[in-house]
């Protein structure tokens, strides 16, 4: 809230930089691409995840190494995943190229160089990364649910897809809940996959709120913008996280 | 779902119906998935240039070749500098080594204090730490940054350990914390009727009993270090960079020809050693993970 533009100034100036950053497009493009980004990746994670966990919750032979093979995303940096995915997703030579060699001439996937798309590639590489960490919490969720309550609606006749859809997976609010929470999380603070990625670029079009403001502070020179943005953010994430660990305190003081 | 319908729970018999194979070709499929990015990544750093521009993005690589992998380590250019990315490798060996022991270390007295040694407010101490964990590290970049000015550690390694075990300090005390809670205050109360004191009972019997939970808590260190690339860009300089920044230069650099099988092998190298870890202690690995949100 101070006038800093390269150097830091302490003079109070009110709101001035907070209306200027409501008047700036790109960080309307900014928040606009973080709803999306965090919508979409969330929502496939679960997805995903939540499938992976349940399909591996029967009894599978080989369910130690797939587990493996799911999880090992979480272990690599964003850094990393996003080479390998830039790569891929190259237009010119990752998977658009694989197709047309199989004779599909026209087909066209160049969503990393598209405006309009380059989004939806980042969703793409940051489900792969992290869709196996909601497998990892909703398979331990699964193993402590008591055996006996399943074993009983078996026993009357419900199908296991109504077992799962309407005793366990109701059950597992908690783990949803926290699950959901450590998403977001990440999906606010993404900024490393996006900078590797597509750089913010085309032009702006995958600004994030993280990245706008490390443009701002780092490149543009302009803290005061930067700072404005950077307590935007962690408003937002505290209206997530308080009402979280308020729940979570509250009830161990209780147990 | 419909797939497992076939499946009867507790079911010893293990029929193959169809269902079964739908659903191993679900799962092997979900495999493929996540293995195809490691395996482009593998197959294209071992191949050559012309190799990469002639073959698609799946086929194997028709001559094997090292070249990319002796170059990234060796002779590499990140930014003006062509000294591969070696210098910057043992840059994190510095940093992590460190950052890790210093911040499990206060971790674990910091969770047993909050457990053995309840103080008024303790719990909101602990909230307080908690939200700490979760707060977007681009808020405290700017305040951080004048810090480390201040205290005369900018752009250089010390302080970049010195932000690290800051930060780390939050799930330290959250692993340590939790599990602390579950050993009996009995065996404290007993050692201090015995006359043993804060720093004797911490050394000769919290700390013997919290194995676990230490190889927890470093291998969630580490990888969180060594992969971190917001306060290695935003706090280091020059030749003191992580791997993770000189990665992204090596990347995004937009002079001369783009060498794909360089950005693979380096790539690599930058993940080999989380991966490493993950490999040989999984086990620890994924329950650092889940106990970052589990109540304890």
């Amino acid at each position: 809230m101070t006038k800093s533009k390269l150097l830091p100034r302490y003079e109070f100036e009110g709101l001035y930089q907070y209306a200027k950053l409501w008047n700036m497009p790109r960080w309307y493009v900014a928040l606009e691409n973080l709803f999306v980004f965090s919508g979409l990746f969330i929502l496939i994670c679960m997805l995903i995840g939540v499938f992976l966990a349940v399909l591996l919750d029967q009894k599978i032979r080989a369910e130690g190494p797939l587990r493996t093979i799911y999880l090992y995303p979480m272990a690599l940096s964003f850094v990393v995943t996003g080479t390998a995915w830039k790569w891929i997703l190259n237009p010119g030579l990752g998977i658009e190229k694989v197709i047309r060699d199989l004779g599909f001439q026209s087909f066209e996937f160049n969503w990393l160089v598209d405006p309009d798309m380059a989004i939806y590639a980042i969703v793409i590489a940051g489900v792969w990364q992290s869709s196996g960490f909601v497998m990892a919490m909703f398979l331990a969720g699964l193993r402590s649910i008591d055996q006996e309550i399943i074993k009983a609606a078996y026993m009357d006749g419900v199908s296991l897809p109504r077992i799962y859809w309407g005793i366990i997976i109701p059950s597992m609010r908690p783990v949803f809940f926290s699950t959901f929470v450590v998403l977001g999380h990440l999906a606010i603070k993404s900024f490393d996959l996006i900078i590797v990625l597509t750089r913010g670029g085309p032009g702006y079009a995958t600004d994030m709120p993280a990245t706008f403001m490390y443009a701002m502070a780092f490149q543009r020179g302009r803290i005061g913008l930067s700072a404005a943005s950077a307590t935007i953010m962690l408003m937002t994430v505290m209206a997530v996280i308080v009402p979280y660990l308020y729940s979570e305190l509250r009830t161990k003081d209780d147990g | 779902m419909a797939e497992a319908r076939f499946t009867v729970v507790g079911d010893t018999s293990r029929r193959l119906s169809v269902g079964r194979w739908l659903l191993f070709a679900i799962l092997g499929l979900f495999a493929l998935y996540y293995l195809m990015p490691l395996y482009v990544m593998v197959s294209t750093s071992l191949k050559s240039l012309d190799d990469i521009r002639t073959g698609g993005l799946l086929t194997l690589p028709t001559d094997i070749t090292f070249a990319p992998w002796i170059k990234a380590w060796d002779s590499a250019c990140v930014g003006i500098q062509c000294d591969g990315l070696k210098g910057y490798f043992w840059n994190s060996v510095r940093l992590v080594i460190p950052a890790v022991l210093i911040s499990t270390l206060i971790g674990a007295l910091n969770g047993y204090v909050l457990t053995k040694w309840k103080f008024p407010g303790a719990n909101l101490v602990f909230a307080l730490l908690l939200f700490g964990c979760f707060i977007p590290f681009q808020v405290v970049l700017m305040p951080m940054a004048r810090m480390l000015g201040l205290l005369g550690l900018a752009g250089t390694i010390p302080g970049l350990i010195l932000v690290h075990v800051v930060y780390g300090i939050g799930f330290t005390t959250l692993f340590f914390r939790n599990y602390y809670i579950t050993i009996p205050d009995e065996l404290v109360k007993a050692a201090t009727i015995d006359g043993a004191g804060f720093f004797a009972i911490f050394w000769r019997i919290i700390l013997p009993l919290s194995a676990p939970i230490i190889v927890v808590t470093v291998i969630w260190q580490f990888t969180q270090i060594w992969n971190d690339f917001l306060f290695g860009v935003s706090f280091s300089a020059g030749g003191g960079q992580p791997i993770t920044v000189a990665l992204n230069n090596i990347v995004n650099s937009s002079t001369g020809v783009k060498e794909y099988n360089l950005d693979m092998a380096s790539a690599i190298i930058a993940g080999l050693p989380t991966l490493f870890i993950y490999v040989v202690a999984g086990r620890y690995f994924i329950r650092g993970l889940t106990a970052g949100s589990v109540k304890g």
